[in-house]
């Protein structure tokens, strides 16, 4: 613990309160708190650190060890809101200090120009929210390339990628056999093969130590701090401002509002399950594009009767997932691909729109084979016909494991109304409050994309020498792990539910900034985007509250 | 000191090439904990008593796992000692599937006794009459949790009693190295020596 780290009372009316100490709120509570600003964040998992990180798959997937535990806190599931909602694992999402940005796989996509402005050049889609963003790639570049430069990201600029002022910090990482077949593979289909833009460093920077290419990033904590999380880069910077306490074990139930729609504080529970109220000047909510949503409709009041900034009624609704379309292949040599990180290789060649396909939709495809041992030998990722157990089960477990790749298509999800984040009337956690409801149908044109994905993955796979090439159909998906649209920004009020500085329309003094800002999906790497705009909307945020512009209560 | 540790040592003071050895001097104890504590978990000695199944009831559970797993030219369930690693779920993390552990035996029991008339144990049957019984009850919930745990006993961290000596990685070609460098696979040292 840093001695410098303060320690504020409840009473104490802080100049920002921020809920989740995730890939954004990190990044707010650093900037807000190194120009001065007194902060306090409230996170509801636990502050672990690498030392408390290890490879044990058991107590990583099955005891969710850095997620969300759906035994506490239970989802419920429908695919229409006519469907009756069931209590199934609907979503998951980092729960601890640093957020899914401890466990997440590193991908680090910057968005294209096209993401921001894609209504404009290809119109409106009907019965969807297609929308252009009201910021453009422009407004988002150098926070994109401070993002990049303060977190430590390695890679190199491809074909397709957008301008940048700045090249990137860090070269890439080592290729592995995966990207050395996605690279084969395109050069014989005519395609462009890039080196993957990671948060993950291949040499020492700004204190942290290189990857050890140990293999376990994506679902695990990196005992290195190679892995540019926010644990491990300005969390620690933030608390050594003295002007910012991580406050963890957390869990906000309500965000408090006065007479005159001014939010007040924020009321949590404390690790014992007591109520805590923390005054604040203005509240910053990066809770994750699922949670932020169902923090604000549990939120109501007199004032404020469908939940706290919904005058739109638009909170939680236009829910993302992202889509994917995948292919697997089986090679003649080893691959070994769980030494080393996730992905070395991406293709670009198929991210924008074609209307010629006759649909919407664009992506980007990567070769991985992420799947630990247990994982693979459940059943994950073996060829179809292997049978569940027995002599030729163990044969496929031996002959399989080394040689197997899959390529994975990223897709767009549009964002339709009906897909959502609600409150359960049901089902509650283990706090009292209702649990989430999570209402899911892909858009037919995100099947049509992830199918044109998996069969550019079966040809790619094919390309790169594949001896056995499979890929299972599509299906609509019931489970999320991206988390985006559900508090969109935009100019107009009446069709969004922040402005383009994640200002609420509706409460002056609160902003919201994580996955939910989204108005369109991207590509299925939102991390990037996520930290860009919190960047942004920190300058912006530090900007009015000087300015006297943030009228608090 | 092992030798293990040793080569850990080695290997970050060669990952950290490039940094001064002031940066490194400060900062290597920190780093070596780190890593030497995600190390730990799999070095720990397995257990080697039962605490939920009894002897005779170990002798069948082990007799299961070993035909979901068998032993072949390959060491299989049985020497992995996975029947550690369900006893141990059954008394700590996976409490709840006690009884159907216990009524899972006992319906093996008329299972086998029904179709192999004067036949004892289903761990004295034949191989293929164990296969035979097994094919029988496939779809029953005890041996969908029966195969889940086995499977996961067999490639679970040794720490928890089974995947003994590392004998499901091993099967697979997984390493818990906790460093690596490359080329990893075929594929890459290939692409690098055409460059």
């Amino acid at each position: 613990m840093n001695l410098q780290t303060p320690q504020f009372e409840p009473q104490t009316q802080v100049d920002f309160v921020v809920i989740g100490a995730g890939a954004a709120g990190g990044i707010i509570a650093k900037e807000l708190s190194s120009v001065g600003f007194q902060v306090v964040v409230l996170e509801q998992g636990p502050y672990l650190k690498e030392k408390d990180f290890d490879h044990d798959e058991i107590k990583n997937f099955q005891q969710h060890a850095l997620v969300n535990d759906w035994s506490k806190q239970p989802t419920t599931f429908r695919k229409t809101p006519n469907a009756k909602a069931r209590v199934q694992p609907a979503i998951i999402y980092g729960r601890m200090v640093g957020g899914g940005n401890v466990h997440f796989t590193a991908n680090y996509w910057r968005f294209h120009e096209i993401d921001f402005i894609e209504r404009s050049k290809l119109g409106t889609i009907s019965g969807t929210g297609f929308d252009d963003w009201p910021i453009t790639y422009a407004e988002l570049e150098p926070y994109y390339t401070k993002a990049e430069w303060e977190l430590g990201i390695s890679g190199e600029p491809g074909p397709f990628d957008p301008p940048r002022s700045k090249p990137y910090p860090l070269p890439p990482l080592p290729i592995k056999s995966s990207g050395a077949l996605l690279a084969k593979g395109a050069r014989k289909l005519g395609w462009h093969a890039q080196a993957a833009p990671m948060a993950i460093i291949p040499q020492p920077y700004r204190g942290r130590s290189a990857c050890s290419h140990c293999g376990f990033c994506e679902g695990f904590g990196c005992e290195m701090k190679a892995k540019s999380s926010t644990l491990a880069t300005v969390i620690p910077e933030a608390e050594k401002t003295g002007h910012c306490e991580i406050r963890p074990n957390s869990y906000v139930r309500k965000i408090e509002t006065d007479n005159a729609g001014r939010a007040t504080g924020v009321i949590y529970f404390d690790e014992k399950k007591s109520e805590v109220f923390q005054r604040a000047k203005a509240v910053v909510l990066c809770a994750n594009g699922a949670e932020s949503a169902r923090l604000l409709l549990i939120s109501k009041s007199n004032l404020f009767p469908n939940g706290l900034a919904n005058s739109s009624g638009l909170v939680g609704k236009y829910l993302m997932f992202n889509a994917g379309g995948f292919a697997t292949g089986v090679f003649e040599h080893e691959l070994n691909e769980f030494k080393s990180v996730v992905v070395t290789r991406i293709i670009h060649d198929f991210y924008d729109s074609d209307p010629k396909r006759g649909f919407y939709g664009g992506g980007g495809i990567d070769m991985r084979f992420d799947v630990t041992p247990i994982g693979f030998a459940l059943g994950g990722a073996l060829p179809r016909e292997t049978p569940r157990w027995g002599a030729d089960y163990k044969k496929a477990l031996r002959d399989h494991y080394t040689r197997t790749v899959y390529s994975f298509g990223h897709t767009t999800s549009l964002p339709v109304e009906r897909n959502s984040i609600s409150l359960d009337p049901l089902t509650k956690d283990a706090w009292g409050l209702p649990a989430m409801r999570v209402t899911y149908k892909d858009h037919p044109d995100d099947l049509k994309i992830a199918k044109f994905f998996s069969d550019r993955g079966k040809e790619l796979l094919e390309a790169a020498g594949a001896k056995k090439v499979w890929a299972a159909p599509v299906e609509e998906q019931q489970f999320g792990v991206h988390l985006l649209g559900t508090c969109r920004m935009g100019n107009d009020p009446k069709r969004s539910v922040v402005n383009k500085y994640h200002q609420a329309h509706d409460v002056p003094n609160l902003f919201v900034c994580d996955g939910s800002s989204f108005v369109t999906s991207g590509r299925g790497q939102p991390t990037c985007t996520i930290q860009a705009l919190a960047y942004r909307a920190a300058d912006h945020i530090a900007r009015m509250a000087k300015s006297g512009e943030i009228k608090s209560a | 000191m092992n030798t293990e540790d040793v080569s850990r040592r080695l290997f970050l003071i060669r990952s950290l090439t490039g940094v001064s050895s002031a940066w490194l001097a400060l900062r290597l104890p920190e780093i070596i904990s780190a890593q030497e504590h995600a190390h730990h978990a799999a070095q720990s000695e397995a257990p080697t008593k039962l605490e939920f199944f009894s002897a005779e009831q170990a002798t069948e559970i082990e007799a299961v796992a070993a035909q979901i797993i068998p032993t072949d030219d390959t060491p299989g369930a049985r020497e992995a000692r996975v029947i550690y690693f369900i006893d141990r779920a059954l008394t700590t993390f996976d409490k709840e599937k006690q009884p159907q552990y216990v009524k899972g035996l006992r319906e093996l029991q008329v299972k086998q006794k029904k179709m192999f008339k004067n036949s004892a144990k289903f761990s004295s049957l034949s191989s293929d009459d164990q296969i035979k019984v097994l094919k029988s009850i496939e779809k029953s919930a005890f041996f969908e949790t029966v195969r889940v745990h086995t499977i996961i006993g067999f490639f679970a961290d040794p720490s928890y009693g089974g995947n003994y000596d590392k004998i499901g990685w091993k099967l697979i070609g997984f390493q818990d190295d906790f460093y690596f460098k490359p080329p990893f696979g075929y594929y890459d040292r290939e692409y690098n020596e055409a460059k």
